[in-house]
C-alpha cells in the first residue's frame, strides 16, 4: 500500500485554483491576476462573467452598498419538472452561488454619485428571470423613483426561467410597467448589458434604457441560439448578436471595456442625474438626443 | 366581475358532442389542446372579425420599415363599440401562410402594434386584441432590426395605455410574441388555447435536449387555457363548439362576441387612472415568491473572544489532519450554507 504524503495531495489540487483557462485565447491566466483585472484576460481582452457580488464590487464605491429586499426567495409554483425538479435546481443554485436567486438590488454610491442598482448573477440558474428578479428588478425601479435617484441594471441572464412557466413570462410586464413609471417621472436608467442579455430579458427591461451600454463581445439577442436552429433552419451571419452586431444595428450607445465602465457610468449619470436627488451638483446641462 | 363573467362562459357551455372515450392521460389532453391551437383551420383574427364586427377597416404599416402580414390591426365595431384591433394573423394554406409568416410578427409588426395602440389612446377608442402565434420570428432579419426591443416597446405602451385593453387567446400564446399584444385589462381565452413562456419544441429542446419531448413541455408548463386560469394569467376561458373552433368558426366568434362586449361595457366605465393602477396591479399579483422578510444578512460574524479563538484553532488543527487523510477540503463555504439555510429555517 502506497503511503500517502499530505503535500502531495494539496498540490494536485492546486492547478484549477490557481490557474484559469482563457476560453477566448486558451492562455492559462493565474487568478489573482484574472481578478486584479477585473476578470477580463490580459492577452485578448476575453470579459469572463461576473458574479452579483464581484460585480457590484466593481462598480460601487467600496462600503457603500446596502441591500434591499434579500428576504425575496424563489417558489414553485407549477410543480416543474425536467430531468430534474425546479426545486431540486434551486437548491442546487442556493448551494453554488450563496444567492437566493438571480438577482440583488440595493443602494449604493458611483464614484459619490447615489445609485440604485440591481445586478443579475449567471451563476443561479442562467441569471433567468421568474417572479424574483422580475420583483426585484421592478422594486429597484420603483426604489430609485420614491428617492429619485439614477437606476442602473447589469443584466447576464439567459432569459425567461421556463421553470415558473407564464408566471415568468409576466415579468416582462411587470419590470416594463415600474420602468415606464421611472422614464415618466423623468429619472434615469442606464442598461448595462453582459454577457449573455437573450430572450426575455433582452425583450423587457434590457433593452429600454435611457442608454444602453454593453461589455465587448457580449451575447446579446432575443431567439438563442438552440430555439433558432430547432425553430428555423437559417444560415446566421458571423458576429451575429454580438454587442458590436447590436451597436451597429443601432440598440446599443456605446461598448464599454469593464475597466472603464464605472467611471463611464458615473459621467453618464453626471449629466442625466435628476437635479434634486443624489449627491450630484446637477448644475450641468444636460444635451438630449 | 370575473365571477359574473365565469357565468356567462359556463351559460354558453354546450356538452361536448359525443364525447370520445379521451384517455385520461393528462400529456395527451394537453398535447391534443396545443394541436387543435395550431389547426390550420381554426379561424384567426379577421375570419373571427368577419364574424364578431359589423364592419371592419384595416390599417397597414409602421410608419418606419413596412407592413407585416402576421400582425394586422385596424378599426372596428363590435356592437355599440368603435375598437381599436390588433391580432396575429396565421393563413389558412401554404400560400398565405407564407406572406403571415405562420403568423410569426417581425419588428415592424409589433411596432404597427405600437402605433395602432397610441392612435386608440388619442381617440379614447378601446383595444381588442387577438392573440395566436407560435412565437415572434426568431430569424437573423428580425434580431437585425431589434425585434427584442420592438416587443419591450409594445409591452410597455401597453402598460401606460389609457384606454381599456380587451385580450384573446385565440389560438396559440407563444412567449414574448404573444406577450407582446396581450398583457391587456383582462384576457380572455379559448378553452383549446394554449399560452407558454416558450414554444413546447423551444423547451423540450433546452430541457430535455430534443424537442421530440415537446408534450412533456407542455404538460410541464401547464400550457392550457384552463391551467392558465387557475395560475391567474387568463381570467376567463370561453369554451368552443364541438371538436373545436374550426367546426364552427362562426358560434365560436359568437361565444367570444358576448364576452369582449360584456368586458368591454365594465372596462368603459372605469376612470382612465384606474384603469392603468388596476393593469398594474393585475399583473404584479402574477409573481410566485416568498418574502423571509427584511431580516440582516447571513453574515452575522462577531468578532471571538480568546477562549472562542483558542478553541477554534485547535478545532481547525484536528479538522486539517482528517481532512489531509480523506483527501478533500473543508472550507469555511460548507459553513456559510450552513448559516443560509438555518436563516431560512427561522422563517
Amino acid at each position: 500500500m502506497p503511503l500517502k504524503f499530505p503535500f502531495r495531495a494539496r498540490r494536485e489540487s492546486y492547478p484549477p485554483d490557481l490557474w484559469t483557462q482563457c476560453p477566448g485565447c486558451g492562455q492559462m491566466l493565474f487568478n489573482k491576476h484574472l481578478d486584479r483585472d477585473l476578470r477580463v484576460c490580459a492577452a485578448c481582452g476575453h470579459h469572463f462573467r461576473l458574479t452579483a457580488t464581484a460585480r457590484l464590487a466593481q462598480l460601487l464605491d467600496p462600503g457603500t452598498f446596502s441591500e434591499r429586499d434579500e428576504g425575496l426567495i424563489p417558489v414553485d409554483p407549477i410543480s416543474f419538472v425536467d430531468s430534474r425538479a425546479y426545486a431540486d435546481r434551486l437548491e442546487a443554485a442556493r448551494t453554488a452561488t450563496g444567492l437566493r436567486d438571480a438577482a440583488v438590488w440595493g443602494f449604493g454610491s458611483i464614484e459619490g454619485r447615489r445609485v440604485a442598482i440591481c445586478v443579475l448573477d449567471f451563476g443561479f440558474m442562467g441569471g433567468s428571470m421568474g417572479s424574483v428578479v422580475g420583483e426585484k428588478v421592478a422594486r429597484a425601479a420603483e426604489g430609485a423613483l420614491a428617492e429619485s435617484l439614477p437606476l442602473i441594471i447589469v443584466s447576464s441572464s439567459g432569459g425567461a426561467r421556463m421553470q415558473e412557466g407564464t408566471l415568468a413570462l409576466m415579468q416582462l410586464v411587470i419590470t416594463l410597467g415600474a420602468l415606464d413609471r421611472l422614464r415618466a417621472a423623468g429619472v434615469p436608467f442606464v442598461s448595462v448589458m453582459a454577457d449573455p442579455t437573450t430572450g426575455g430579458v433582452f425583450a423587457s427591461f434590457a433593452s429600454v434604457g435611457d442608454v444602453n451600454l454593453a461589455e465587448p463581445n457580449a451575447l446579446i439577442g432575443f431567439a438563442g441560439a438552440r430555439v433558432s436552429a430547432g425553430t428555423i433552419a437559417d444560415e446566421l451571419p458571423p458576429g451575429f448578436q454580438r454587442s458590436e452586431f447590436l451597436l451597429s444595428h443601432g440598440f446599443i450607445d456605446r461598448i464599454v471595456h469593464r475597466s472603464a465602465l464605472r467611471a463611464e457610468l458615473a459621467r453618464i449619470l453626471g449629466y442625466l442625474a435628476p437635479a434634486g436627488g443624489g449627491s450630484g451638483s446637477g448644475t450641468r446641462e444636460a444635451s438630449r438626443g | 366581475m370575473v365571477d359574473r363573467l365565469l357565468g356567462l362562459a359556463k351559460q354558453a357551455e354546450h356538452p361536448p358532442q359525443a364525447a370520445p372515450a379521451a384517455p385520461p392521460d393528462p400529456r395527451a389532453t394537453v398535447w391534443a389542446s396545443v394541436q387543435l391551437a395550431r389547426n390550420p383551420r381554426r379561424p384567426h383574427t379577421l375570419e373571427l372579425l368577419a364574424e364578431l364586427a359589423s364592419e371592419f377597416a384595416e390599417l397597414h404599416g409602421d410608419r418606419l420599415f413596412g407592413d407585416d402580414g402576421a400582425i394586422v390591426g385596424g378599426l372596428a365595431r363590435i356592437d355599440r363599440f368603435r375598437v381599436v384591433v390588433v391580432g396575429h394573423q396565421k393563413g389558412s394554406d401554404t400560400e398565405e401562410n407564407i406572406r403571415r409568416n405562420f403568423g410569426m410578427a417581425k419588428p415592424e409588426g409589433f411596432r404597427k402594434a405600437i402605433r395602432l395602440f397610441e392612435l386608440a389612446e388619442r381617440f379614447g377608442l378601446p383595444v381588442v386584441t387577438f392573440v395566436d402565434t407560435p412565437g415572434a420570428y426568431p430569424g437573423a432579419e428580425a434580431e437585425e432590426r431589434g425585434v427584442a426591443e420592438a416587443i419591450a416597446r409594445s409591452i410597455g405602451a401597453m402598460t401606460r395605455l389609457r384606454v381599456p385593453i380587451v385580450s384573446v387567446i385565440t389560438g396559440e400564446g407563444g412567449s414574448g410574441g404573444a406577450l407582446a399584444i396581450a398583457a391587456g385589462d383582462v384576457v380572455i381565452a379559448l378553452e383549446n388555447a394554449v399560452y407558454s413562456v416558450i414554444s413546447p419544441e423551444g423547451c423540450a429542446s433546452i430541457l430535455w435536449r430534443t424537442p421530440e419531448k415537446a408534450a412533456d413541455a407542455a404538460l410541464a408548463m401547464r400550457m392550457s387555457a384552463r391551467d392558465q386560469q387557475a395560475l391567474g394569467v387568463v381570467d376567463v376561458v370561453v369554451s368552443e363548439p364541438g371538436e373545436g373552433a374550426h367546426v364552427d368558426p362562426a358560434e365560436t366568434a359568437r361565444r367570444l362576441r358576448a364576452v369582449i362586449i360584456e368586458y368591454l361595457t365594465t372596462l368603459a366605465a372605469t376612470p382612465p387612472d384606474e384603469l392603468v393602477a388596476l393593469r398594474a396591479r393585475r399583473y404584479r399579483s402574477l409573481g410566485a415568491f416568498q418574502d423571509l422578510g427584511p431580516g440582516p444578512e447571513p453574515t452575522p460574524v462577531e468578532r471571538p473572544g480568546l477562549a472562542d479563538r483558542l478553541r477554534r484553532a485547535f478545532e481547525a488543527g484536528s479538522r486539517t489532519l482528517g481532512d489531509t487523510i480523506g483527501g478533500r477540503t473543508v472550507g469555511g463555504r460548507d459553513q456559510r450554507e450552513d448559516v443560509g439555510r438555518l436563516q431560512e429555517d427561522d422563517e
